[in-house]
């Protein structure tokens, strides 16, 4: 708007403004009689009737109906121009235009007339966006030479109305630039470029942009926008803003653009993978869009409120990023533009509410072959044990009568109150089961006191189960990464129930029996408490043996650790109450690490405690799913059920001893994985209200899922559930879905969308700029399959893409931010590719696709106090690990990557569909000192000096072409060879060490081509960097 | 407009560009709009000087972050009752609906740790936590008054910066920038310092630009080493070749912008150039040495030794050298327990250097145009956390302090009940003080707005009164 204005305006009308008050103007232009329709009823509609029309009527007035105006018609003028006492209309909004205050005054001066029409109610059109898109035809257009596809049609018929030309086409060079870093962030390599230019053929362009399309460096820059709108980070955000494990998700996003996975296809799986008939990984991984929110373990939270918090998140992105319309606004209140309502927004919120929150293990494809070999050759060697004895069946039932026949203590289970104090900030929740749930803040030492008043009058032991919950990770039932825990000590006392003045009596356990034993081994790295004093973990003994820094542990290994798991205490004496007893239990989980702001805890997840009247209780040696299945009549066990006996049984058996240990090596190849985070549905559905003011604490009347009547159905076939609502956001009839992703891809390539809100079609959004181009690509997706490469094919092939980006003075000023589309795009390239250029013009670039997030360099003051609030782990990337895309830089949500943050890199605490693009000193800082824009400079340098040939111009030329991807002009070239001149001289000073700033390691230089000095290396490094800092450097243009 | 197209000349344009646009933009005083769309080219210079709706009492603000949140019982909310009530639970009724973060909200109360004193003309009660504050408490308006809806750190931080629990907001200081602009022609407008034990629990969310344009976000600087990252040149790069690189870097730059004709190259160009401006003036600013004794000491400011005392000086260095908005974190006044011993040591790091600012800025002549606020996220319970040390977070009720900028010096407004849990007068909601810091900036707080998703988005959301009382 600005830069409008003054490109049209004159000194002169800005002087007249300036002297006049702006309403005054206005009025004075439009004193002839105002029209209702055409003048007055848009300005209302728009700016009024959201609170004083047919739905609502604030302060009961109606503009939308002569009577309730008329009545209030003295208000109007001074309530808009804000020249009353009272506050200016509308509220929370921008105030109306100085010419539209004045038409308003003109109208009420003029009598107020009111049209006929306004009266009786007229339907008003339904917004464009909310009707399902229909195939427009492409306009005629004059120039029937421009133009190679239905895209160009549109845009020139436009251009034609404007009577303005298209630009001509961009030089090759240019433009393979232009595809190479749309198609794949990165710039093309100097011989990509020379090859295409010398391609005469007519295919010459269509053969790179299928080339481009098939390279894995696709899927990597198309993931880093649907990245920021699934607001992916690697930690949790908060204060505590733990590392998290989600790039298993950010590689499923690339992995499915690579496939070219149909649009409609990922979008469901992310809402609602894991409800997919015989889900695969890549399917539940995908899950973790909706577990991208922030998760918040400050100490002293509710988990409940930031659960809720997580679902606001989850709505906006979904709003946001898939709906492409703003649906934040009904969490409170009926939106107030858009037709929604609120209790439509609970009824999607109940489809999403329905889940628990954990996190799965996840396999490399290698990894998932080594597992399948694991299984396989397992049930092998079980095979043929059942062979070669044949009477295996009956053995096994003499077996399983046996173990049944020993008797079982009784056991009660007991629902604990928790001292809130000893928790240590973590939250106890109790389960219907009797079993606590730890959620929350993860202290990694800490003793929760748990007191249980039990009417039992002889308590002689305890059974503590750890058990498994899909809130954990791993399903625990620990809450290490692994799913896994330790308990250091378990103590107790116990004191008579209901008597007050009695003091309550330490109870000595005397011994203590687990189903699992492993031998004594030192705590993993991972737990290092800086006391310097020997921590392991080893039998239950450990758990009763008074020392803290011993603990008994259950982790049996990959692929056998997130078990249920039990130990049973036998108390020295019988606490024996008639009344009762009160018997309080200290759970001592002290194995954790220093850090517990990081993963380093190894605390219980899930537990349960039980009493018993036996004092020679021992714990159940048969997990829990053998006592099931042994528990079924042997003619109706399931052949899993018979299968998970023989694997246990056939352990016990001595003669097998050599078969059970071959099967016993196999399972220590089992690979670790990685994990994710992750939704499953619950079972039992959460009942989700419709809450007041979207306050949690104020839950309204129950919903159920549903969706937005002003959109389109639901499918009708199937359950009413988060697939089908899945299903549902990528219909074909759904209104916004293709809409608001072609206008995301058109925003990508052009730098604003058709639309330019791209995060809201809803009605407040800006008008399309080619609304019929937006509406022919929605159907094109969705009728060619929801085919995002052929939307990009479409794109890249078209005239108007590969337009000239040079724009004229008049085109500057007529169209400066080239809505029109009569140029090619020409801006500066998103922040994660300002340092994958650099990377790949010094030729340092580690291609490698997809894995753990790394650590390039950056200031280690960032992740320690006092500037980041807990001490974090950053350790440097050595090697090629250090080059690797930005898209793979680890991100902590509260100390984002520094060269990101200043390059307009979203940090991932809420979905973002439009990034801002600054032009900032700080960006200049940053590529001229940074240290990794040095290196690239160096090894550019480097490379020239030792590829490029002994001339100064053919050194030139070579960096052009990796930096730029075309030759120097004569001005250009004249700079910097004068320029290399004068620092050679420079660097060649006495006493002058040239690698202080040429090389990474001065005391380590690295080896020049002969002929090559030092002074050459640094003055050539000047260059470089000269030319690495280069707006066109990182510009498309 | 004309239709013919001519032939390109960009060169013409680029120099109209250079000179008129860039080159003395920051300068100018060309009124934008407020209302303007975020600009996905940033052809208009977005931290160009911008007027607010009327005029301003204050042109900057310093934001005194006590971040952890520390007691109002033990520093300003004076309650006897609760010391006579020490020792004992809290009527039931009080506790209805309460929610605390650690504590059994039904814990027993504790009574205040030390002793109340008035001072000043105007009889503002304190403790001796505050001996300094003491002396000046006739040049700023306590608000005892405070209430937040948050009760847990980091969303507390968040609501007290954003006025929004959920992340992704603008922070007040990118509010303030996107609305004024800047006056400095070579330092950030929003400037960000963080002391003591650990950086806030919110971290860049606090300052962070949320949906408003990147520019705006604050730009955090250290009071050692570098202040700004990547400042120095690199090791073996001395002043000549740095500037003969930018001037290579700028010809080039130039010769580009007359083949293609973008503006925004001239803007790259301007960026390059303030970058090295502030190669120089930002480690000038930095030099507090070349304060004098007299002031280093009114601080308790030790050259070269991070504290929230240099902090404090460099808050009135920024602030004459224009930089509108400059906050100071110090964590942590977090005291769940060992409240005595380690609220006395937060008063004893921070008290001095609080009252110097303000009597520094008044000797300067910056007070009037310079509003100071002192505060952290939410107050303290008048329960105890655990044996007789420590208290919880707690949201009904808590104190700040806040001077010059238009605020009215030496009143105490609001007033807590008698245990100091709820507030029974002049309530002041984080979003009213924020609407009040908005208008002491000139902005009629309901209409500094800025549209995103398809709605117009302002500081105080749907809420927010201006509290006239706290108006000189």
């Amino acid at each position: 708007m600005g830069i409008q204005r003054r490109f049209t305006q004159t000194a002169a009308a800005r002087a007249v403004i300036a002297a006049i008050p702006l309403a005054a103007l206005f009025y004075l232009q439009a004193q002839s009689k105002p029209d209702f329709n055409k003048d007055i009823r848009p300005i209302f509609e728009t700016s009024c009737y959201s609170c004083h029309g047919e739905k609502v009527q604030s302060g009961g007035l109606r503009l939308d109906q002569q009577a309730s105006a008329l009545a209030h018609l003295v208000g109007i003028y001074p309530r808009v121009a804000g020249t009353g006492p009272q506050q200016r209309m509308p509220l929370g909004a921008a105030p109306l235009t100085p010419a539209q205050i004045g038409l308003i005054k003109a109208w009420v001066d003029s009598g107020a007339a009111w049209a006929d029409t306004a009266t009786s109610a007229v339907p008003k059109k339904k917004h464009w966006a909310f009707v399902p898109p229909v195939r427009p035809a492409p306009p005629t257009v004059k120039n029937v030479k421009w133009g190679r596809n239905p895209i160009d049609r549109f845009v020139l018929a436009k251009l034609e109305a404007e009577q303005v030309a298209p630009s001509g086409e961009a030089p090759k060079a240019t433009l393979l630039r232009r595809l190479s870093l749309d198609l794949t962030g990165l710039p093309p390599s100097p011989e990509e470029v020379a090859s295409f230019v010398k391609d005469t053929s007519p295919k010459a362009w269509e053969k790179q942009v299928e080339r481009l399309l098939a390279s894995p460096h696709y899927g990597e820059k198309w993931a880093r926008q649907w990245l920021d709108g699934a607001r992916y980070a690697d930690s949790d955000g908060y204060e505590k803003d733990k590392p998290r494990f989600v790039w298993a998700y950010r590689d499923y996003v690339i992995n499915a653009f690579n496939k070219n996975l149909p649009y409609n296809q990922f979008v469901s799986e992310q809402l609602a993978g894991d409800l997919m008939p015989n889900a695969t990984q890549d399917q539940k991984v995908a899950t973790g869009f909706l577990r991208n929110s922030m998760v918040n373990e400050e100490g002293g939270i509710d988990p409940e409120q930031f659960r809720m918090e997580a679902m606001y998140d989850r709505m906006d992105a979904v709003g946001k990023n898939i709906l492409g319309v703003t649906i934040q606004c009904a969490q409170c209140h009926n939106h107030k533009y858009d037709p929604l309502q609120q209790e439509e927004y609970y009824r999607i919120f109940a489809f999403l509410n329905n889940s628990h929150e954990g996190a799965m293990a996840v396999y490399t494809p290698a990894e998932q072959m080594k597992i399948a070999d694991i299984l396989r050759r397992t049930k092998e060697i079980e095979t043929n044990l059942q062979h070669r004895n044949p009477t295996w069946r009956d053995r096994m039932a003499a077996w399983g009568d046996a173990a049944m026949k020993v008797a079982q203590p009784e056991w009660t289970v007991v629902k604990p109150e928790v001292d809130d104090i000893s928790t240590g900030g973590q939250k106890y929740i109790l389960q219907e089961d009797g079993s606590l749930l730890a959620q929350g803040y993860a202290p990694t030492k800490h003793t929760v006191k748990l007191t249980v008043k039990t009417p039992l009058k002889q308590v002689a032991s305890v059974r503590l189960e750890l058990l498994n919950d899909p809130n954990l990770p791993l399903s625990g039932p620990g809450r290490s990464i692994r799913g896994t825990g330790a308990l250091s000590e378990f103590t107790l006392d116990a004191a008579p129930l209901g008597d007050p003045t009695a003091k309550a009596q330490k109870i000595k356990v005397a011994s203590a029996t687990a189903d699992i034993n492993l031998p004594e081994s030192p705590l993993d790295a991972t737990y290092a408490d800086k006391s310097n004093k020997k921590r392991t973990m080893g039998p239950i003994q450990f758990a009763i043996d008074g020392v803290d820094e011993t603990a008994w542990g259950h982790d049996a290994g990959p692929g056998q650790r997130n078990v249920p798991r039990k130990a049973v205490f036998n108390l020295a004496e019988t606490i024996s109450n008639e009344s009762g007893s009160v018997i309080t239990f200290y759970v001592k989980q002290n194995a954790g690490g220093w850090n517990s702001d990081d993963n380093q805890n190894q605390n219980l997840g899930r537990f349960r405690i039980s009493l018993s009247s036996d004092p020679k209780a021992t714990a159940d040696p048969l997990p829990m799913a053998v006592r099931e299945a042994l528990a079924v009549a042997r003619d109706k066990r399931s052949p899993q059920q018979e299968q998970a006996l023989f694997s246990y049984y056939r352990k016990t058996v001595p003669e097998w001893k050599d078969d059970n240990s071959t099967v016993e090596e196999l399972w220590k190849g089992y690979p670790e994985g990685s994990s994710q985070l992750v939704l499953n549905e619950r079972p039992s559905v959460r009942e989700t209200h419709q809450l007041t003011r979207g306050d949690f604490l104020q839950p309204g009347k129950l919903v159920t899922g549903g969706v937005p009547s002003f959109l389109n159905p639901l499918p009708a076939d199937g359950p009413v559930n988060r697939l089908a609502f899945a299903k549902w956001l990528v219909s074909r009839d759904a209104p916004t879905t293709a809409r608001s992703y072609v206008n995301r891809i058109w925003l990508a390539y052009f730098g604003v969308g058709i639309v330019e809100t791209a995060e809201d079609l809803g009605t407040q959004s800006s008008p399309p700029s080619h609304p019929e181009l937006l509406d022919w690509l929605a159907v094109e997706f969705m009728d060619k399959g929801w085919d995002v490469k052929a939307i990009h094919r479409l794109i890249v092939n078209s005239s108007t893409y590969r337009q000239n980006s040079v724009a004229s003075e008049e085109l500057q000023a007529k169209d400066p931010y080239n809505r029109l589309l009569a140029r090619g795009p020409r801006f500066r390239v998103d922040g994660e590719i300002v340092r994958d250029i650099a990377l790949a013009a010094s030729g340092l670039l580690d291609e490698k696709v997809g894995g753990p997030s790394v650590n390039p360099p950056a200031p280690a003051f960032l992740f320690v106090p006092p500037t980041s609030y807990g001490p974090k782990v950053w350790n440097e990337a050595k090697g090629s690990e250090r080059y690797r895309r930005a898209l793979y830089t680890f991100r902590f949500r509260s100390v984002p990557y520094p060269m990101l943050q200043v390059f307009d890199s979203p940090n991932g605490e809420a979905a973002c569909v439009r990034r801002s693009r600054s032009n900032t000193p700080l960006q200049a800082l940053t590529t001229l000192n940074e240290p990794m824009f040095l290196e690239t400079a160096r090894a550019l340098a480097q490379k020239t000096l030792n590829e490029a040939g002994a001339e100064d111009t053919q050194r030139l030329r070579f960096m052009f072409r990796r930096v730029l991807s075309r030759e120097p002009s004569g001005a250009e070239a004249d700079e910097l060879l004068s320029l290399v001149k004068r620092e050679q001289q420079n660097f060649s000073t006495a006493g002058r060490d040239p690698w202080k700033f040429a090389a990474n390691d001065p005391e380590h230089p690295p080896t020049l081509a002969k002929n090559v000095t030092p002074a050459q290396a640094a003055a050539w490094t000047v260059v470089s960097r000269v030319l690495l800092n280069l707006d066109e450097a990182i510009t498309k243009e | 407009m004309t239709t013919k197209l001519e032939p390109v000349n960009p060169i013409k344009l680029s120099r109209r560009w250079f000179f008129e646009q860039c080159g003395v933009g920051l300068g100018s005083a060309a009124l934008h709009s407020l209302f303007a769309e975020s600009g996905y080219a940033a052809q208009v210079d977005p931290l160009a000087p911008k007027a607010p709706h009327f005029a301003p009492k204050a042109k900057n603000v310093i934001f005194l972050f006590m971040a952890g949140a520390p007691s109002h019982l033990e520093i300003f909310d004076n309650k006897p009752m609760l010391k006579k009530f020490d020792g004992t639970l809290p009527p039931p009724e009080l506790l209805k609906g309460y929610r605390s973060a650690f504590i059994n909200p039904n814990s027993k109360l504790l009574g205040p740790k030390f002793e109340f004193k008035k001072y000043g003309q105007s009889g503002a009660e304190l403790t001796n936590l505050v001996p300094h504050l003491s002396t000046i408490v006739d040049d700023i308006a306590i608000v005892k008054g405070m209430v937040t809806d948050a009760f847990n750190h980091a969303p507390g931080q968040v609501l007290m910066n954003t006025g929004a629990m959920q992340f992704g907001r603008p922070s007040m200081g990118a509010w303030v920038t996107y609305g004024l602009g800047s006056e400095s022609r070579d330092l950030p407008a929003f400037v960000v310092m963080s002391s003591g034990k650990k950086g806030p629990s919110g971290g860049t969310s606090c300052w962070g630009s949320g949906f408003l344009p990147t520019v705006y976000q604050g730009v955090e600087f250290r009071s050692a080493g570098d202040p700004v990252l990547y400042l120095s040149n690199p090791a073996g790069v001395d002043s000549q070749i740095q500037r003969e690189s930018l001037d290579s870097i700028r010809k080039m730059n130039e010769i580009h912008l007359g083949a293609t004709g973008d503006p925004e190259i001239a803007t790259r160009i301007n960026s390059f150039e303030m970058a090295f401006r502030m190669q120089t003036s930002a480690p000038e600013l930095m030099d507090i040495a070349k304060e004098s004794k007299e002031t280093l000491e009114l601080y308790g400011a030790e050259p070269g030794k991070p504290s929230f005392a240099n902090n404090c000086l460099l808050a009135r260095r920024l602030v004459q050298r224009g930089v509108r908005f400059v906050q100071l974190y110090h964590e942590a006044w977090d005291q769940h327990s060992a409240l005595v011993k380690d609220i006395t040591q937060n008063c004893r790091d921070t008290d001095r250097a609080a009252a110097a600012l303000i009597q520094d800025l008044k000797r300067t002549g910056l007070l009037d145009s310079t509003l100071v606020v002192w505060g952290g996220e939410f107050g303290r319970t008048p329960m105890v956390q655990g044996g007789e040390d420590g208290r919880d977070h707690h949201p009904n009720a808590f104190t700040m302090w806040m001077a010059g900028g238009g605020i009215k010096p030496g009143i105490t407004l609001g007033e807590s009940d008698d245990l100091g849990f709820n507030v029974v007068k002049d309530k002041v909601h984080v979003h009213d003080l924020h609407a009040t810091m908005l208008h002491l900036l000139g902005f009629e707080h309901t209409r500094l707005t800025y549209k995103f998703q398809g709605r117009p988005f302002r500081l105080t959301d749907v809420h927010g009164q201006l509290v006239p009382k706290l108006l000189a």
